[in-house]
């Protein structure tokens, strides 16, 4: 058992329009890398030239932001779900 | 409720669309100017994009006042392709000057952008919907929808009504009554979800993926943000072609103090502003405050202190927004823990030398109480938000008492009642006897 990410509509054509992958990873970093290496060119759409998740991408652990955890370093098991969304807007 | 088609406007032969595409603000690439809010490459916010050459040729001054008191007498402006027919009766509100409410601030010239009465459901609102539904129409949607704290949600059920189209509103489940009552009433299909704004708008974002409705903030979002900009249209129409000193704008998403900006820049880009405006910030003062601002106001930004990501970040001095987790406020409407035009509102402040402020829930109540008392003008709770931030403004001296001040109310206090309700006094209850009310009035008298 891995962790299931949800892929945003944007970035399905990357995953062969899944909107659910698997990947390994004991933190959200290393899920992101794991993302990477099964779909290459993800990571550039997520993280800036310095390898941090850009302005407007949201990562949610659990339904948690992981901005109130410990950001890129929190730690996933198996079985949980990450869900990466686009910024927020008002209404 | 059942769906009905709305056969598309006969193709007017005078009319074509003056924006071009959608793009990206952070890394400029270009999408069509279709539903789709989100770049692909950077995940940065979608913006119409206009030709302003061609808009230049056509929109002046002569143009807009020959036309119908609505937003849309600035239509080239707005991105709607063909003539709206849908939500016609939308803005041009009325620009109060608030005499009284200025020598309570200390200051000499203060006006009210009223949109407490924007038709039809008594909120600024009202204009964003206005561009998101006609757009929706021309791509095609049936079902309109929407994430919202209150007042969106009023206005998507309110104009979907009118136009005979399926609507879904997602609220969180607290909301204060009347912006559910509000929303209830036309007959749109209601969602209260059991967590905040931002996890319903979470949810929104992957309804909208699946459903392919158009949610109005979400997908048609780069559309329907662009209707605030009549807001700053007509402020500057109805100051007579110039723009104020001051701007005071509350911030939830931070989106609308966005659009004011923009709003100012392209009436000065097209040259539609008095001599003093035509050239940019033209005061030595200005220029003092704000070198390289094309426009000499000042745009400040008001929060709630419970939750203002926007303001904590420009005390820091930083632009890396910290969400805020639980936001704890009465002010609802502005409690937007993860703002996504956060970023931009702190650089629209600081371009313009505008100041970011909060204040108390006690100080929105008082800010509530005030302009009513003053202007006779109910505003909901960011509109206490507005005046409370005015006021510390004025009395930190960043607002000069010979410096000219408009404030944007964005919604009626009708919605909010629970903010002020207990905290106006009681109506004071006589037997019908004439000699009961003398009594009563000698008291008052002393």
């Amino acid at each position: 058992m891995a962790t299931n990410v949800r892929i945003p509509t944007p970035l399905r054509k990357l995953t062969a329009n899944n909107d659910t992958v698997a990947a390994n990873g004991a933190n959200v970093q290393e899920i992101l890398a794991d993302l990477e290496r099964q779909f290459p060119g993800i990571k550039e759409r997520l993280c800036d030239e310095q390898g941090s998740l850009r302005r407007f991408v949201n990562v949610y652990l659990n339904d948690e932001d992981i901005r109130f955890m410990q950001g890129e370093k929190t730690r996933v098991k198996d079985g949980d779900e990450l869900s990466i969304i686009p910024s927020i807007a008002g209404g | 409720m059942t769906t009905h088609t709305i056969a598309a406007p006969p193709p007017d032969k005078t009319r074509r669309a003056f924006f071009t595409a959608l793009k990206c603000r952070e890394c400029a690439r270009e999408y069509p100017a279709q539903a789709v809010h989100v770049c692909e490459f950077c995940f940065g916010p979608l913006e119409v994009a206009y030709d302003y050459d061609a808009i230049g040729k056509v929109l002046t001054r002569a143009r807009i006042q020959s036309r119908p008191t609505t937003m849309w007498r600035y239509k080239e402006l707005l991105p709607v392709a063909g003539e709206p027919t849908l939500a016609t009766h939308v803005g041009f509100t009325p620009l109060v000057r608030a005499d009284r409410l200025a020598k309570r601030l200390g200051l000499r010239e203060v006006w009210v952008k009223n949109d407490t009465v924007n038709h039809p459901t008594l909120s600024f609102k009202d204009r964003v919907v206005a561009v998101a539904l006609n757009r929706a129409i021309e791509l095609g949607f049936d079902t309109i929808a929407c994430a919202s704290t209150g007042n969106l949600a009023n206005s998507v059920a309110a104009n979907a009504a009118s136009a005979g189209l399926r609507s879904y509103v997602f609220i969180p489940a607290d909301l204060e009554s009347g912006k559910v009552l509000g929303s209830l009433v036309f007959g749109t299909n209601v969602v209260g979800i059991t967590g905040s704004y931002d996890e319903v708008n979470r949810l929104c974002a992957e309804i909208a993926g699946k459903y392919g409705w158009a949610f109005v903030n979400v997908n048609i979002r780069p559309f329907y943000a662009e209707g605030s900009k009549a807001m700053g249209f007509e402020i500057a129409e109805q100051l007579g072609w110039r723009l104020p000193d001051h701007i005071v704008v509350p911030m939830a998403g931070g989106s609308l103090i966005t659009k004011i900006h923009k709003s100012f820049l392209e009436f000065q880009k097209l040259g539609l502003l008095n001599d003093h405006d035509r050239d940019g910030a033209s005061s030595a003062q200005s220029k003092i405050q704000n070198p390289k601002s094309k426009i000499h106001t000042r745009i400040h930004g008001a929060q709630a202190e419970g939750c203002a990501p926007i303001i904590n970040a420009f005390k820091a001095g930083t632009d890396l927004i910290r969400p805020v987790n639980k936001p704890n406020t009465i002010v609802k409407s502005l409690a937007i823990g993860n703002p996504a035009d956060g970023f931009y509102s702190i650089q629209t402040m600081k371009q313009t030398g505008g100041v970011g402020e909060f204040v108390n829930d006690a100080e929105v109540v008082e800010g509530i109480r005030l302009l009513a008392e003053t202007e006779g003008i109910f505003a909901e709770t960011a509109g206490g938000v507005t005046v409370g931030v005015a006021k510390k403004l004025a009395q930190q001296g960043v607002i000069k008492r010979d410096e000219s001040l408009v404030l944007c109310i964005t919604g009626h206090g009708l919605k909010t009642q629970e903010a002020v309700a207990g905290k106006c006094g009681a109506p004071r209850v006589i037997a019908p006897r004439l000699k009961d009310f003398d009594a009563l009035y000698e008291q008052d008298k002393m």
